[in-house]
């Protein structure tokens, strides 16, 4: 393998980064919403919350990404493949993040809800100061865990097209016939990103249950 | 938007549809029934006397929570006829579910293990019980018992993952759905329903997994 088939593999690398960091970041966002949603108290909100979770959960990655791509073409929308695909794994990301945290809200003590209750603190700052600090201390091992799940996710990205590092893996190896040479220097630098993020996480997790013995 | 929305085709393949369900269901019984050999294999060697072999374990389980499914699967179809075995999408979309599955199951069954009261082997090593009895009935089967739950969310998502052995072609549901759209290029149709069916089944497989659970852990605690 030369040079420039390893610049290839690289480039599909700094792709799939981003893709990971695109979906992670807009599913943060919209994976609140579906956690706030979810344990709102309204009992027509937290239903849609739970149905478009169970949906999410219930169906491969794959499936999703190809019924997102496909359909945002019906509708005419003239998107760039890469859009498309960032769309797909931020509703992914949306509905996986949303349940963590509403696990992480619910774990939170009742008597905190309470207290700021009693200091008469709206449902904005209640949520902002007082129990979403604590759920994402609660959630951030299992938050992690999504994130490794999620940059291991945007392999798929290759079935539509895309060229992120398996594409690209899978395109060298088909020049220079050395399958298992490419895969595995494209494992390799999935297992370089995604070690140390579990690492990472197993060791918040020891020290939130050290805490909280 | 104007388009016309045509089901015809996957009304056409339906019969095909089921047929691909059927294989997406046996990948996924075979590659559990694997996994979970892996699982129980691991842990034993896992917490074993063996250091080179706990140390293998542990770089096992790892290597595969921490590469993409897709990586491993083409690694293993390439692979594989080295070790003698010519390509074969569905045994290697087996073994390679196993492997996948077999890893997580490691990790969860030996959380479940470490959660048996060491009392309990004492008080079964005292009754003058074997080793092998002792390992089969007072740490194996409750641990897996405390860790059922873990187990079934663990085994549907490795139903889920099947899809992704389309990629070198093992019969399932995916590969079957991937034919009928590029015959029809309809493609939002036909993934849109393979979509619902797939819900169905992890549905399907939840609810099994769960009777199961609830026949063979059927016993009272305390």
């Amino acid at each position: 393998m030369g040079r420039g088939e390893l610049l290839f593999l690289l480039k599909g690398l700094q792709w799939t980064l981003v893709l990971s960091a695109v979906g992670f970041v807009c599913g943060t966002f919209t994976g609140l919403g579906v956690a706030l949603a979810r344990t709102s108290g309204f009992r027509f909100l937290e239903r849609i919350a739970a149905g478009y979770i169970a949906l999410f959960q219930g169906t491969p990655l794959l499936m999703q990404l190809f019924v997102v791509y496909y359909g945002l073409a019906l509708y005419g929308m003239k998107l760039h493949a890469w859009v498309a695909i960032a769309i797909g794994f931020t509703l992914h990301a949306s509905a996986y993040l949303g349940e963590i945290w509403r696990g992480a809200i619910e774990a939170v003590p009742r008597g905190q809800v309470e207290a700021a209750k009693a200091l008469s603190l709206g449902y904005f700052w209640r949520m902002k100061d007082v129990v979403l600090p604590q759920a994402l201390r609660i959630s951030l091992p299992a938050t992690i865990g999504f994130l490794v799940q999620l940059i291991k996710g945007t392999s798929l990205a290759a079935f539509v097209g895309f060229t992120e590092l398996s594409r690209a893996g899978s395109m060298v190896s088909n020049q220079i016939f050395k399958p298992l040479l490419v895969f595995g220097i494209v494992g390799a630098l999935y297992f370089a990103i995604c070690w140390p993020l579990s690492l990472y996480g197993t060791r918040l997790e020891r020290q939130f249950a050290a805490a909280t013995r | 938007m104007n388009y016309k929305f045509d089901f015809g085709p996957v009304l056409d393949g339906f019969p095909n549809l089921m047929w691909g369900c059927l294989g997406t269901l046996g990948l996924a019984l075979s590659g559990m029934m694997l996994a979970i050999m892996i699982g129980i294999g691991g842990v034993v060697l896992r917490d074993g006397r063996v250091k080179p072999l706990r140390w293998l374990v542990m770089g096992f389980v790892e290597i595969v929570r921490n590469t993409p499914f897709l990586v491993q699967i083409y690694f293993i179809f390439f692979a594989l006829p080295l070790a003698g075995i010519l390509f074969n999408p569905t045994i290697t979309a087996i073994i390679a579910l196993g492997i996948n599955g077999g890893a997580y199951a490691i990790e969860i069954i030996r959380g479940g293990v470490q959660s048996i009261n060491k009392g309990q082997v004492e008080a079964g090593l005292a009754l003058g019980l074997r080793k092998s009895v002792i390992f089969r009935t007072i740490v194996l089967k409750p641990a897996l018992r405390a860790i059922y739950p873990s187990l079934t969310s663990q085994f549907v998502l490795l139903t889920l993952t099947t899809s992704i052995a389309s990629a070198v072609s093992a019969y399932e549901l995916t590969s079957v759905a991937k034919r009928i759209e590029s015959d029809s290029f309809r493609s939002f149709e036909v993934y849109g329903t393979v979509t619902l069916l797939y819900l169905a089944m992890s549905w399907l497989v939840m609810l099994i997994l769960n009777s199961l659970g609830s026949r063979y852990f059927n016993y009272p605690t305390k």
